[in-house]
């Protein structure tokens, strides 16, 4: 029972980083050219950044 | 036909550009698009066009990286998914024109186009608000889902009640946003007096979120937060899958409402010419139109004669001559000369115009069709909602308490919520556009391959449809090598279809021949080298004195050489390839085949018996195609009309559904349901195969979907429906439903 006090939170958290990570790409724009980003990654020029 | 994929050039500036091209690039030719530039808060002036021709890396790579090197360029960005170029550049370095120029010289053909016209902001921050939501509903189910899953592996009380507690901080704001999107729709339904899918849902979510609630206040055993937050997450994934399907569908009816924006060139009263938006043209402007530049007002000709394509407009094969004084009509392409027309009618009173009214009033007849999904909708939701009333009144007949039995009519609603329905319809059709666009077919409208499936008769167009619009060379055979060289080195010079068909012929034989400089064009009449007296053209120009032959259906020219005897050319506008086939393989499956075509008789009923067509109709105007088709409509046949012209739009409209070729004209193009961008004809067949394994596949998944509630909703309404079983029943009823729509991908192989 104590182990789930920190490892529940841990979990939580977890989680709570990928929904930031998704909710950050979603405002970074990186939904609105699905087909245009599967095509730059095969482009060096493309690599350092994302070109916005 | 796609110039894929240009080299990455090194140059920089555009008067080098249009250097390396060499004098006869046509490309400085192109429209001038200033009307529809517009300008950023840092003064720089802002181009959205349109490339429906860019779709790979190295596309992107060209267009981006040439308009960077442009010193006056700050931005360029190509959108792949919308096809869409957005450029920013400092307008005192570069004119919008060069701005085309550049993307001419690259090999792509753009159009500029209004972003505020086309921008449907409400349905890009709802895709937003929708994706947002589904981020949102994942994290909640995933993390709800692991606390519930240890409660049915049999937590002690204590543990029990604390990991209910979890959920709930949980599930409660998770449920607060994310089902915003059904209770604002169930809302305004209710409001309406009517109901919707979204009643039973956010009734099922609400209700389900109080109950456990109180269980979880109580100490209960049960706790539906889990159940709740699954069924908005499936159901949210279901409603991403339609938009994102719904806006492909959009972004192609957008591509085509832009080609339509084309701008014409008018001639101000001190000469000087200047481009501007054709809903600005005036009765009585002057308007400018350039060799292979399509008309873009009715008109008379004030200045110049030129041979005019008129196929889209009536579906003539063969071009005409019109001199000064002749009324031509917009939408006509000018092929030999430069013509000054002088505008006698704009906008209502045009000859497009008057399709345009034919096409009004053929929607005004076109019956509204409901989709499978609502309609299937219609019957289940009141049915939802009476099942569950009964279970509550029900079960407070036998002597439960009011608390017990909603928590049994509760866990109905959440059962039957129609998780797997809701992923029924959406999943396959985005599975099958997919493959459409594969197949270089766009889907304008989801519901047209719904429609599709239940066709039983095909019409198609003839010139441009079913032939490609374009003359072929004939009689080849006939003719020796040298007199076709002779004759392509004068045919070149000219973009007469004829002249362009010999041209053709000469390079399928591989022969070499040089363009003679010393070509006059006589439009309407032919061509003419005076100094080694060579003609080619029509009989009466290149060869009066010939015997006269009977008069056929072919289109011929004469190739006179000076003291010897004319040779004739006789040609035809070519079948696409797989015409035939496609026409045969539509008759095998029972559908009844006609030709509806405004060309003459003849050349109606020769391609007709090539084709083994029985029914088939010359001579046709808008109207009659338009009445063809309602008539047998009327007569309760679905019609597939298949055309390209301006003059088959009203019937393209009318139909049940409707396709059009990629090379169509804006207005049928606009007014049909599919647009193929292949040359092979087979796309028309292929599509229906697409649409009638689809039209299966959602049936079969509305069937699984109901099989799945006559075996978990009598479980519920007995009370056994534990969150538990609740959980595997909504989980596997909408996987085995979505993996079943993947099977349309298996089935893609085999398409013929």
């Amino acid at each position: 029972m104590s182990g789930l006090l920190f490892l529940i939170p841990i979990a939580l958290f977890l989680g709570l980083i990928g929904l930031a990570g998704f909710l950050w790409t979603l405002r970074n724009g990186q939904y609105d050219d699905i087909d245009g980003a599967s095509e730059r990654i095969l482009d060096d020029r493309y690599d350092d950044k994302p070109d916005v | 036909m796609l110039s894929c994929c240009p080299v990455d050039y090194a140059l920089n500036d555009i008067t080098e550009m249009r250097q390396s091209k060499g004098l006869d690039w046509t490309g400085d030719l192109v429209a001038d698009p200033s009307p529809w530039v517009t300008y950023d808060q840092d003064g720089l002036a802002q181009l959205d066009i349109l490339v429906p021709e860019a779709y790979c890396a190295a596309c992107i790579g060209a267009i981006e990286g040439n308009f960077k090197k442009l010193a006056s360029v700050k931005y360029a960005r190509l959108n792949l998914t919308r096809k869409r170029l957005t450029i920013r550049w400092d307008e005192n370095l570069n004119s919008a024109k060069d701005m085309m120029v550049v993307l001419e010289w690259l090999g792509y053909h753009g159009q500029p186009f209004n972003r505020d016209q086309f921008d449907n902001l409400q349905t890009d921050s709802y895709q937003k608000k929708l994706l947002t939501s589904l981020g949102v509903a994942g994290f909640a189910a995933s993390n709800v889902m692991l606390l519930s899953v240890s409660v049915w592996a049999g937590a002690d009380v204590s543990t029990r009640n604390f990991f209910h507690w979890i959920s709930a901080l949980i599930a409660i704001p998770a449920l607060a946003y994310c089902g915003q999107i059904f209770f604002k729709s169930a809302f305004n339904a209710l409001r309406h007096g009517q109901l919707n899918m979204d009643v039973p849902i956010s009734l099922a979510v609400i209700l389900a979120t109080y109950i456990s609630i109180s269980e979880t206040i109580a100490g209960g055993a049960h706790a539906y937060f889990d159940a709740s937050i699954t069924l908005v997450f499936f159901l949210l994934a279901g409603r991403y899958l339609d938009l994102s399907m719904r806006q492909r569908a959009r972004s192609a009816a957008e591509q085509l409402m832009s080609m339509q924006a084309i701008a014409a060139t008018i001639i101000l009263p001190d000469g000087q010419r200047q481009s501007i938006k054709l809903a600005d043209i005036k009765l009585g402007d002057e308007i400018f139109v350039a060799i292979g530049e399509k008309i873009p007002v009715d008109g008379e000709i004030i200045d110049g004669k030129s041979d005019v394509d008129n196929a889209f407009l009536t579906g003539e094969s063969i071009p005409g001559l019109f001199a000064i004084g002749d009324q031509i009509h917009a939408g006509g392409i000018n092929l030999t000369g430069a013509l000054t027309i002088k505008v006698t009618a704009t906008g209502e009173d045009t000859l497009l115009a008057d399709i345009i009214r034919l096409m009004e009033e053929a929607e005004r007849t076109d019956a509204k069709y409901i989709r499978l999904a609502d309609r299937v909708a219609k019957l289940y939701a009141p049915a939802v909602h009476i099942l569950a009333a009964i279970t509550l009144l029900g079960w407070m007949a036998l002597g439960k308490d009011f608390n017990d039995s909603l928590f049994i009519a509760t866990s109905v609603l959440i059962i039957t919520c129609p998780c797997a329905l809701g992923l029924a319809v959406p999943a396959v059709q985005v599975v099958a556009s997919g493959i459409l666009l594969r197949l270089g077919i766009l889907l304008k409208d989801g519901i047209a391959l719904e429609k599709l499936a239940d066709i039983d008769m095909v019409v198609f167009d003839k010139t441009g449809t079913l032939t490609m619009g374009q003359p072929k060379l004939i009689n080849g055979n006939e003719i020796s090598d040298e007199a076709i060289r002779v004759a392509a080195s004068l045919a070149v010079n000219s973009k007469h279809p004829l002249s362009q068909a010999i041209v053709k012929a000469a390079d399928a034989r591989g022969l070499k021949y040089t363009a003679n400089n010393n070509v006059l064009e006589q439009i309407g009449q032919g061509l003419y080298d005076e100094k080694s007296q060579i003609k080619l053209g029509k009989r009466i120009y290149a060869a009066p004195e010939s015997i006269q032959v009977k008069e056929d259906i072919q289109a011929e020219f004469y190739l006179s050489i000076h003291g010897k005897k004319p040779i004739r050319f006789a040609f035809e506008d070519g079948l696409r390839p797989d015409a035939k086939q496609t026409v045969e393989k539509f008759k095998k499956s029972g559908l009844e085949v006609v030709i509806l075509s405004g060309d003459r008789a003849a050349a109606v009923k020769n391609i007709a018996d090539i084709l083994q067509i029985k029914n088939h109709q010359a001579a046709l105007s808008p109207q009659d195609k338009l009445a063809f088709v309602q008539a047998q409509q009327a007569a309760g046949k679905k019609i597939f009309v298949i055309g390209d012209g301006s003059n088959d739009a009203p019937a393209l409209i009318a139909a049940h559904v409707s396709m059009s070729p990629g090379s169509a004209s804006d207005v049928s193009q606009l007014s049909a349901d599919l647009i193929f961008q292949s040359q092979s004809l087979s796309a028309a067949y292929k599509v229906w195969q697409v649409a009638k394994f689809s039209r299966g596949l959602i049936k079969q998944n509305i069937a699984l979907a109901i099989a799945y509630n006559v075996i978990a909703v009598p479980i519920a309404i007995m009370g056994l429906a534990t969150p538990f079983v609740a959980a595997i029943a909504m989980s596997t009823s909408s996987m085995i439903v979505t993996l079943n729509a993947l099977r349309l991908r298996l089935k893609e192989g085999g398409l013929s």
